[in-house]
């Protein structure tokens, strides 16, 4: 007859269970705590903070007049990038899908947004000359399909013109059109765009949304920020204005816009995030992956960091 | 006659004693503040784990500073400019040094030993920073918050929840950098540093079995 002895099991060795040396915790933080604060004083005084004034509706106005036109007409149109972007802001567009679910779609319309009312709303709001009101007056009676035909077809005429500008456009019927796009260039000169869009009948506006719609409509906002090198293809996600070291952690982010397929992929910004989630959940469930977790012991900088102690233990 | 003191009500539901004897289970006496530490922990690469709280303490205050004179003090103020700037600086080496003690970690497979809710804790700390950081970006009220939010939305809109993450809403991400996401990475960072003194430092790769 045969007895099966068990092995004895090996027992794990706690922290505890190793030789131990004075150590003083609270100093070690409290002097950390010193040379960060030092390190950030000395930083902050050397380098301060980029603060690149916010692009006003005037300032828009004043520098891209003819891009502030050609927007108020591609939101007349229904053309603009707000006015066919789908959810969260209208049903005009499909959205993107990651790997054939439509999670944009399944988000919903939850903040709408009918672009003719980004130029309709604050030339309907504020005091406005008696041309710009009987233009108002004139869209609103006249059909959706002429409305559309009007300011379809004088977008058209703005992206032939010379320089975009309205004043070299060619003769043609565009309806009230012309006199809405530059009743809404004048408002924005004036300054009182940005409250319009932003209060809404709300004292206290706080919302943003439909004004950086706007001005995200048009070419002048990433103009300027391609000419800071800010660009989606120019590694923009993890940069900030001026020579500050902006998110450097959001590098693997930012590295799939630069590349095949995303970065020509229509649902780019759905796929970026969703093997950002994957390469996530890797790294959070690491400990629990084999292969993965391996990989500290088939390369071993960790006999770096226990030089002292593999010297003293040359068996393990 | 004995004066012992019953550490648990008569009935045992006394609340009080629970969490104490819980809090003194999770963390034993001497443990949480060790004046001893294992031989094996002498190396630079352990600097990082208490600068990086250290650095968290300083973006805090910072930022506490900033809220003091409003959203837009420091657009008009040289003082509120710089205290932007330690806000600014501060983060960045929060970072530095974070992304300093998780790759050491990683090198040590920190995760050995009962430790891989101490290694979660730590990703989720690090995603939650990034949060964090990138909502500080949405709420400058400047052209860096312009172009960051615009960009930024079509990455949110595309997975469905830029309805309720609207960062073209700047009121919404002010509150979500000041309140929501720092309590966020406070809790999730006490959680971590609990469980780090809870299991001790882990020995070096190899001496752990005997």
């Amino acid at each position: 007859m045969t007895t099966t002895i068990p092995r004895q099991r090996r027992r794990v060795r706690e922290a505890a269970d190793f030789p131990t040396r004075p150590y003083d915790l609270v100093k070690e933080f409290v002097a950390a705590l010193v040379v960060v604060t030092l390190l950030t004083v000395g930083l902050a005084a050397a380098f301060s903070s980029p603060d690149e004034s916010a692009i006003t509706m005037r300032r828009w106005a004043q520098v891209a007049p003819a891009d502030v036109v050609a927007t108020a007409t591609a939101e007349l149109a229904g053309t603009s990038a707000s006015a066919t972007y789908g959810p969260p802001y209208n049903h005009n567009g499909s959205g993107q899908n990651l790997l054939g679910i439509p999670l944009q779609q399944w988000g919903g319309v939850r903040l709408p947004v009918r672009s003719p009312n980004l130029v309709l709303q604050p030339l309907s709001d504020l005091v406005a000359t008696p041309a710009v009101t009987a233009a108002l007056a004139a869209w609103h009676r006249a059909s959706p399909a002429a409305r559309t035909a009007w300011a379809t077809a004088y977008g058209d005429a703005l992206a032939k013109a010379p320089g975009g500008d309205p004043r070299k456009v060619a003769t043609g019927n565009y309806g009230p059109v012309p006199l809405m796009a530059v009743g809404l260039l004048a408002l924005a000169r004036s300054g009182a765009l940005e409250g319009s869009l932003t209060s809404s009948g709300n004292f206290y506006g706080g919302d943003q949304t439909r004004s950086l719609l706007l001005l995200s409509d048009g070419a002048y906002l990433e103009d300027q920020a391609r000419a800071r090198q800010l660009g989606g293809d120019q590694w923009g996600m993890m940069n900030e204005t001026g020579n500050y070291p902006g998110q450097p952690w959001m590098w693997l982010y930012t590295f799939w816009y630069q590349v095949k397929p995303f970065s020509t992929s229509g649902n780019a910004d759905a796929l970026v995030w969703g093997l950002m989630l994957v390469l996530t959940l890797l790294l959070m469930f690491l400990p629990l992956i084999p292969g993965l977790r391996d990989i500290p012991r088939w390369i071993p900088v960790h006999r770096l960091v226990w030089r002292e102690y593999y010297r003293t233990h040359p068996r393990t | 006659m004995s004066t012992e003191v019953r550490a648990a009500g008569p009935d045992g539901t006394n609340w009080t004693t629970w969490l104490r004897t819980r809090i003194a289970r999770t963390v034993p006496p001497g443990q949480a503040l060790p004046d001893r530490q294992p031989t094996y922990v002498a190396s630079w690469i352990y600097v990082f784990g208490v600068t990086t709280v250290a650095a968290l303490l300083v973006v805090l205050a910072s930022g506490a500073w900033l809220a003091l004179g409003g959203a837009a003090w420091w657009h008009v103020s040289n003082l509120g400019r710089f205290v932007n700037s330690l806000h600014l600086w501060s983060v960045e080496l929060f970072f530095v040094f974070m992304v300093l003690h998780l790759w050491g970690q990683f090198w040590m497979a920190s995760w050995r030993g009962h430790r891989t809710l101490t290694w979660v804790t730590g990703v989720i700390a690090f995603v939650a920073s990034i949060g964090t950081a990138f909502t500080g970006y949405l709420s400058q009220s400047n052209f860096d918050s312009q172009w960051i939010s615009t960009q930024a939305k079509d990455g949110l809109n595309a997975v469905g929840i830029g309805a309720w993450f609207n960062v073209l809403n700047p009121g919404q991400m002010l509150l979500w950098h000041v309140v929501l996401l720092p309590f966020a990475v406070g809790v999730i960072a006490v959680v971590h540093v609990v469980l780090v003194r809870r299991h001790g430092v882990v020995p070096p790769i190899g001496a752990e079995e005997e």
